[in-house]
C-alpha cells in the first residue's frame, strides 16, 4: 500500500490527453495559476482560477488548508495544476499542496498557450467547487530554510540555482551550482523527457541518491520547476529553499561571484 | 503519437542543410572525458587540447565554463539550423548567441558540463564545432555574397564546401603547429584572401581556347601580434589543382613550422622567416610530390547540381515605406547581379543576437530568401540574399519589428568588436561593449549616412592579438592599460589605415587614446578629415593620401593628426573625473587582469 501511494506521488506531469480523460471522468481538480484576468478570457474546462499572487500573500500552512478545502480538494482528490509561465508558478503551488500533506499532485506537461495552439477545449464557465476537508501534514522534509543550506552543504547536499546563467555568474549562494529553468524544458513540453533530465544530472556527477536543494531568485517558482524535474527522474531526496536568494541576499549571508568578467555585455537586449 | 501534438505549418518547399558536418559520437565522448577530468583522471593539458579541438574554449578566468564555437563552413546556414542554434542559447547559454568575424556562431559561458548536450543539439540539425578552435584548419571561410556578387568571376561556394568536406576531421589536420585559416572570396573587393595562410581568388583564364576555372592564391597572410600581407603563389592555380595546393601548404607546415615558440607558430612566421621565395619553392615542389603520388586517391568533391530557387510571394499591400526604410536601403542593401533580387544586410551589435531575433531571421529566410537560407558575414553580420527587389520595405518592416534593423551595415558604423572582457581570458579591455557604443554614437549622429565615410571601418580588439581585426580597419584599435601616478585606467592603442582588399596593408600605430576618449577621438578625426578633404575623397583615401605623404598644407603626416588629437586625449586625474578610470561595463577602477590564454593549447 505505501509502495502505491509513493509510485501515486511520482506521477510528476500529466498530459493533455490524459488529463481530458481525467477531466471527462471528473475524477480530478484543476488548479489554474494565471491571473484572473486571463483565466476569465478562457481556460480549461472546470479548473479553478489560483493566482500565485493569492497564495503567495499569505502562504502559511492553514491558509493553504483552507484553499484547498474551498476548492473542493480533500486528501484524495487528485490535482493539476498548470500555467502560461513555462509550469514555474504551476510548479510553486504544486509544491506548497505538497508541503501540506496532499500527495495526488501533478503539473499539466504542457502551458496553456500549448494547450491553446493545440486546438484543445477551453471553457469561460466558473467552475464548480463544493467545500471538502482537508487533513494537515507538513512534509517538512520537502523544504529548505537558511539555516538548513550550509550544514547541509557540508555534509554533501547539492545547491542547485536555477536562474539564469547571467543571473547566477553575478551571484549566488557559495557552492552553488547552475542549472537554468531554460535547461529543464524541451520545445513543448513544461519539462524534457525522463532519459535527457538523467542525462543533464549525470553529467555534472551528481548521484540519483544525492540530496538536493533547489533555490531560484525570490518566491521559488523556476526551482519549484527545478524540485519537480528532479523528482520526476526518481530523485527522492529533494528540498526547495523556497525563500530563496531574495532571502538569503537580505540576511547578508556570504555571495559569491564570477569575477573580473563583463559577461552582462553579451546581451543582445 | 497522441494527436495533441504540435504540427509545424512552414512551407514545404524549404532547401535542407546538404552536408551533415555531424557526428553523434563525439558529444557522447566529449561528456565522457568531461566526467574523467572532474574525476581527475585526465590532466589538464590534454583535457584542454580535446576540448579545443572539439570547439570549446575556456571562458575568462574560468575552465568551468565554455565558448562554444559552431561551425559554419562558407557562412551559410538554414532556419532550422538557426532556430536550433537559439533552442540551445536558452537552455545551455545566455539566450544570446554571437557571430563571429570568421563566419562561425558563437555561444558563451556554456557550463562544461553541458558543452556534450549541446553538440548533441547540433547534430540533430548537422552542425559541429569540431575542429573550430585548436590546432586545426579552422573554419573555411568563403565571401557572403559570393554566387551573387557582381563583380564576381564564377561563385566558389562549392569550393569552399569541397575543401571543407575534405579537411573536416582529416587526420592531415589534427596537431598543426598552431590554428590555419583558409578564406575564399568573390572578388578582390570583398573579402579577406590576404590575411589568411590560404587566401583564394575566383580567376579563369583561356587554355587552348578553353576557359578553365581556377583561383589566385595568396599564401601566410594573418593577423596577430605580428601581422602579414599574403604573398600571391603564382599567376593562376587551376581548380584541379587546387586541392593539391591545399594539401602540399598544410603539409609544409606541419613539417617546418615552428612548434615550440607559442609567439610565432603561425604559418606566416615560417614564411616570414624561410623567406617567400624559399617558401614558394618548398610549396611547388611538395605540390609536385602529393600530385603524384595522390592522384587517383583524392579528388574534390564539388557540388555541381544547380540551385533550385523558390518562388517567394509576399503579400505586397504597403500603403507607405516605414520610416527609417530610405536610409536602411541606402546603408544595408545593394543589388545582385542577378537582376531583380537584393542582397539584404544586417548588423548587429558586435555580433550579438538574441534567441528570439534568431528565430526571426529564420522565419525571414524562409519567407523573403529564394534560396532559403543566410550567410554569416565577415563583419559580425547576417546577409539576406536573393531577396525581391519589391521585398525590401516589407523585409525592413519585419527587421524594425524585431529591432534588427539598424542602418549603416555597410557603413562605417558597423563597428566590429572581439569578445574582450565579456569572456575571453586574455582581453585587457571591453572591446565588445566599446564597439555597441561607438556604433550606437555613428547612429546617433547619422555619420552612417555620410558617404564620405562609407568605405571606411572601424575595428576593435580587447588586446594586441587580433580578434578584432584591428589592423586592416581604418581606424583601428586595440587594448591596453595606461597609468597616470599610480592609478591605472584602460586605453587602446589606435592604427590609421589598414584595409584587406587588394591593396592591403596594415594599419600604421598613431597613439594611445584612453578608453573613454575613444569616441571623441573618432570624431575628432572626422572633424579634421572634413576641414582637409579634396573633392570626392573618402576618410579612407584621405587617411592613405597622407600616409603616402600626399598631405595638405595643414595635415602632412600621421603625426600630425597626433598633434591635432593631443588635447582630446590628455589624462584627467582620478579626483577630477572618477569615470576616466572605469572601463565600460564596470563600476570599480580598471585593472588589468588576465589568464591563460587558449589560442596556442
Ligand atoms: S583580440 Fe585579445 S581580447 Fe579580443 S578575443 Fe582576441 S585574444 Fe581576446
Amino acid at each position: 500500500m505505501c509502495c502505491l501511494s509513493k509510485e501515486k506521488t511520482m506521477r510528476v506531469t500529466i498530459d493533455a490527453d490524459a488529463l481530458r480523460s481525467d477531466i471527462r471522468d471528473k475524477s480530478v481538480k484543476v488548479l489554474d495559476i494565471r491571473k484572473e484576468e486571463d483565466y476569465k478570457q478562457g481556460h480549461i474546462p472546470g479548473a479553478i482560477n489560483f493566482p500565485l499572487s493569492n497564495l503567495l500573500a499569505d502562504d502559511s500552512p492553514d491558509k493553504v488548508v483552507q484553499y484547498a478545502q474551498s476548492f473542493g480538494i480533500d486528501d484524495e482528490t487528485p490535482v493539476v495544476v498548470y500555467d502560461d509561465t513555462f509550469g514555474a508558478l504551476a510548479s510553486r503551488v504544486a509544491w506548497t499542496l505538497q508541503y501540506i500533506g496532499h500527495e495526488d499532485i501533478s503539473l499539466l506537461d504542457i502551458t496553456f498557450g500549448t494547450w491553446k495552439k493545440l486546438g484543445l477545449e477551453t471553457s469561460v464557465e466558473p467552475p464548480s467547487l463544493g467545500k471538502k476537508t482537508h487533513s494537515l501534514k507538513l512534509q517538512p522534509e520537502i523544504l529548505a530554510t537558511a539555516e538548513y543550506l550550509m550544514p547541509a552543504k557540508e555534509k554533501g547536499a547539492v545547491l542547485v540555482d536555477n536562474r539564469e546563467r547571467l543571473n547566477f555568474l553575478e551571484h549566488h549562494i557559495p557552492g552553488a551550482i547552475n542549472i537554468p529553468y531554460r535547461m529543464l524544458a524541451s520545445n513543448q513540453n513544461v519539462l524534457r523527457p525522463k532519459e535527457e533530465l538523467k542525462r543533464l544530472i549525470q553529467n555534472r556527477n551528481i548521484s540519483p541518491g544525492s540530496e538536493v536543494i533547489t533555490y531560484c531568485g525570490s518566491v521559488g517558482t523556476l526551482s519549484g520547476l527545478g524540485y519537480y524535474a528532479l523528482k520526476s527522474i526518481g530523485m527522492e531526496n529533494v528540498k526547495l529553499y523556497v525563500r530563496s536568494f531574495k532571502e538569503w541576499n537580505s540576511l547578508e549571508k556570504p555571495i559569491e561571484k564570477q569575477n573580473d568578467a563583463n559577461y552582462w555585455d553579451l546581451s543582445a537586449e | 503519437m497522441s494527436k495533441t501534438s504540435l504540427s509545424q505549418s512552414k512551407p514545404d518547399n524549404l532547401p535542407k542543410p546538404k552536408i551533415n558536418w555531424a557526428k553523434v559520437e563525439e558529444s557522447e565522448k566529449f561528456a565522457e572525458m568531461v566526467k574523467l577530468f572532474r574525476q581527475g583522471k585526465i590532466n589538464r593539458d590534454d583535457f584542454r587540447r580535446f576540448r579545443l579541438q572539439h570547439g570549446a574554449y575556456g571562458s575568462r578566468m574560468t575552465d568551468d565554463y565554455s565558448m562554444i564555437r559552431i561551425k559554419i563552413p562558407a557562412g551559410e546556414v538554414y532556419p532550422e539550423q538557426i532556430e536550433k542554434i537559439a533552442e540551445l542559447s536558452e537552455s545551455f547559454s545566455i539566450g544570446n548567441a554571437h557571430v563571429s568575424t570568421r563566419q562561425n556562431f558563437q555561444l558563451h559561458w556554456v557550463a562544461l558540463e553541458d558543452v556534450s548536450e549541446v553538440m548533441r543539439g547540433l547534430t540533430e540539425v548537422g552542425l559541429t564545432s569540431r575542429e573550430a578552435c585548436g590546432n586545426t584548419v579552422r573554419n573555411v571561410m568563403c565571401s557572403p555574397i559570393a554566387g551573387v556578387c557582381p563583380d564576381e568571376i564564377f561563385d566558389p561556394t562549392p569550393y569552399a564546401m569541397a575543401a571543407t568536406r575534405f579537411l573536416l576531421r582529416n587526420p592531415m589536420n589534427q596537431s598543426l603547429p598552431r590554428k590555419f585559416k583558409i578564406n575564399f572570396t568573390c572578388c578582390e573587393k570583398h573579402g579577406m584572401a590576404r590575411i589568411a595562410d590560404i587566401g583564394l581568388i575566383p580567376h579563369k583564364v583561356e587554355v587552348n581556347g578553353k576557359s578553365q576555372n581556377g583561383f589566385k592564391i595568396f599564401l601566410g597572410g594573418g593577423l596577430g601580434a605580428q601581422s602579414f600581407v599574403g604573398h600571391h603563389l603564382e599567376e593562376f592555380t587551376s581548380d584541379e589543382d587546387l586541392l593539391y595546393t591545399i594539401i602540399s601548404v598544410i603539409r609544409v607546415y606541419d613539417r617546418m613550422g615552428n612548434r615550440e615558440n607559442m609567439a610565432r607558430n603561425r604559418m606566416r612566421y615560417l614564411v616570414n622567416e624561410l623567406g617567400w621565395e624559399k617558401f614558394q619553392n618548398i610549396v611547388l615542389k611538395e605540390r609536385a610530390v602529393v600530385r603524384a603520388t595522390q592522384s587517383v586517391v583524392i579528388k574534390l568533391e564539388l557540388d555541381k547540381t544547380s540551385e533550385v530557387l523558390r518562388k517567394v510571394s509576399i503579400s505586397s499591400e504597403m500603403p507607405s515605406h516605414p520610416t527609417g526604410f530610405p536610409r536602411w536601403l541606402k546603408t544595408n542593401a545593394v543589388k545582385q547581379k542577378q537582376p531583380g533580387f537584393s542582397i539584404a544586410f544586417l548588423t548587429l551589435e558586435s555580433g550579438d543576437v538574441t534567441a528570439n531575433q534568431l528565430r526571426i531571421i529564420a522565419d525571414i529566410a524562409r519567407e523573403f530568401s529564394a534560396e532559403g537560407r543566410i550567410r554569416n558575414g565577415f563583419a559580425q553580420d547576417i546577409v539576406f540574399r536573393w531577396v525581391r527587389d519589391e521585398d525590401l520595405p516589407k523585409l525592413y518592416a519585419r527587421l524594425l519589428e524585431a529591432g534588427l534593423a539598424n542602418p549603416g551595415a555597410l557603413t562605417m558604423a558597423s563597428v566590429i568588436g572581439c569578445s574582450g572582457t565579456t569572456s575571453c581570458n586574455l582581453a585587457l579591455t571591453n572591446s565588445h561593449r566599446l564597439a555597441k557604443e561607438v556604433q550606437r554614437k555613428f547612429l546617433e549622429l547619422k555619420l552612417d549616412e555620410d558617404d564620405d565615410l562609407r568605405d571606411s571601418t572601424i575595428k576593435i580588439s580587447g588586446c594586441p592579438n587580433s580578434c578584432g581585426q584591428h589592423e586592416i580597419a581604418t581606424i583601428g584599435f586595440y587594448g591596453g592599460g595606461g597609468r597616470l601616478g599610480k592609478d591605472m585606467y584602460p586605453l587602446y592603442t589606435m592604427s590609421l589605415g589598414g584595409r584587406a582588399d587588394e591593396k592591403a596593408m596594415l594599419g600604421l600605430i598613431c597613439m594611445k587614446v584612453p578608453t573613454k576618449r575613444v569616441i571623441p577621438t573618432i570624431i575628432k578625426i572626422v572633424e579634421i578629415f572634413k576641414s582637409e578633404k579634396r573633392p570626392g575623397e573618402t576618410l579612407d583615401s584621405w587617411v592613405h593620401r597622407i600616409i603616402d605623404g600626399n598631405g595638405g598644407p595643414n595635415v602632412k603626416s600621421l603625426n600630425d593628426i597626433k598633434e591635432l588629437l593631443k588635447p582630446v586625449v590628455v589624462a584627467p586625474t582620478i579626483d577630477q573625473d572618477k569615470d576616466f578610470y572605469v572601463d565600460y561595463g564596470n563600476d570599480g577602477s580598471y585593472h588589468a587582469k588576465t589568464g591563460r590564454g587558449e589560442c596556442a593549447a
